[in-house]
């Protein structure tokens, strides 16, 4: 287990390797489809993010609702394939980490090595144990869109694992080729 | 007969909603243990380990064991000789239906008209209803909330009658392939075979509310399910697609009569959060 820190800082980034698990604590930021779509108009309008892009984590996530008393409801990653289009634009501005499930585009993995990334995994469905490591959580832009606002979270020991890094490595496909018969 | 107030039907399935999303059932979390012992892949071992913890947590905390928390869909076996009184039958489990979602914190996940008005119906309904009038006088109820994900990757085929059983088996295997890490492996796959269009998807559904390791009554088919659970199993996909021993945790198969002309196939996949709950009234 690797204890890592969010914002993540370059020099960290380039230590990560896939397989790694990891314990992330820190700030990170949830979207979603929609959200990154408004995220990347803002860039092409010339206009600042909501949150400070440098050494970001972005949690694709849309959380069900939180009980009374609770920080988060359950929440678990989304598909991140669907992202993909959006991410080369995020990292160019300083995004650093992403996590969701779910095999990442040929572009997405080039934008890891260029501009040095990574891409986590969270379990899918591992909502429970997830919203646990949710320690804040407040919405910082697009409240129209519901679940799928952007949020910002502070986060202790969430369980992930390096399932794309800055090398070009994809456990998705290495794990899968480890355990075929 | 026996007459049945809807009000009834209503109240359970407002429970069963909040129960199925929050509660795993028994034989789900002993099928994780035993697929973790078995698991080879250190990471694929950590994650079985994410999964018991999850579904702990969940139980303890009444929080969804994941945040998609399903389109609804009921099953009603209900005994001719029951009568409902009251209102429309499928009126009252919609009101089941919203109460539970929002009473117990669920996500809406429905939106109202699919292709012109996408807007969130607020409480999760319609639910699917299929109902079976079957003897006696009883009502059985199952609630299956059903996760978008691993719907994505299900699929259906019209095959020629002379593809034959290899021909069902490439198609089943070929699914759970391309499927891959996206339906949040570790899976169970549900196959309907024959029957018509509409009646194999139904099939390859239902056949996921069978206990884990039970295996159809006709020995042949019965023999099928185990052989096909290994050969996806060979695929190598694993607990959240990142490699191991253990893709799917089991798979079932529903057959009935077909059309001498045709030979459909349906593969229904459920993620992990097997989730069903049924009550008996």
């Amino acid at each position: 287990m690797i204890n890592l820190n969010a914002p993540l800082k370059q020099e960290d980034v380039k230590k990560l390797k896939i397989g790694d698990q990891i314990y992330l604590s820190g700030v990170v930021y949830t979207a979603r489809d929609s959200a990154h779509q408004k995220l990347v108009d803002l860039l092409k309008a010339g206009k600042e993010l909501p949150f400070d892009p440098e050494g970001s984590v972005i949690f694709y996530v849309g959380p069900s609702p939180a009980k009374p008393g609770q920080v988060i409801g359950a929440a678990g990653p989304t598909t991140s394939y669907r992202m993909d289009p959006f991410v080369i634009d995020l990292m160019k501005v300083g995004m650093k980490g992403m996590i969701g499930k779910g095999p990442r585009s040929a572009e997405v993995k080039e934008g890891l090595k260029q501009y040095t990334g990574v891409y986590f995994g969270a379990t899918g469905g591992a909502a429970a144990l997830l919203a646990k490591t949710i320690t804040e959580a407040e919405v910082i832009a697009f409240p129209e869109l519901g679940p799928e606002a952007v949020r910002r979270l502070v986060v202790k020991d969430m369980p992930l694992i390096v399932v794309s890094d800055c090398q070009g490595g994809d456990l998705y496909e290495k794990g899968v080729q480890d355990y075929k018969k | 007969m026996r007459k049945v107030d809807v009000k009834e039907i209503t109240e359970i399935i407002k429970k069963l909603s909040i129960e199925a999303c929050t509660v795993a059932n028994d034989s789900l979390v002993e099928s994780f243990e035993r697929s973790k012992a078995k698991e080879e892949s250190p990471v694929g071992k950590a994650v079985f380990q994410q999964l018991l913890e999850n579904v702990e947590i969940a139980r303890n905390e009444a929080t969804p064991i994941c945040q998609d928390t399903g389109f609804t869909v009921v099953f009603m076996e209900i005994g001719q000789e029951v009568s409902f009184t009251g209102g429309l039958l499928k009126d009252a489990v919609n009101a089941g239906v919203a109460a539970g979602y929002t009473e117990g914190y669920l996500r809406k996940s429905i939106v109202k008209d699919p292709i012109t008005n996408p807007v969130n119906t607020g409480d999760n309904t319609p639910a699917i209803l299929h109902t079976d009038i079957v003897a006696g006088d009883k009502v059985k109820i199952t609630l299956m909330p059903k996760g978008g994900g691993s719907e994505n990757m299900s699929r259906i085929k019209m095959l020629k009658p002379a593809d034959g059983v290899q021909g069902i088996k490439d198609f089943v295997i070929e699914t759970v392939k391309s499927a891959g890490g996206n339906p949040c492996p570790p899976i169970f796959v549900g196959v309907g075979v024959g029957g018509t269009f509409d009646y194999v998807a139904y099939m390859a559904k239902k056949a996921l509310l069978r206990p884990i390791g039970k295996r159809n009554p006709d020995p042949k088919i019965a023999e099928y399910e185990r052989e096909w659970l290994e050969e996806v199993n060979n695929l190598g996909i694993g607990p959240a697609g990142l490699g191991g021993r253990i893709t799917a945790i089991d798979l079932f198969i529903e057959v009935y009569p077909r059309h001498i002309a045709t030979f459909p196939v349906a593969v229904n996949i459920q993620c992990h959060a097997n989730r069903e709950k049924t009550f008996i009234l």
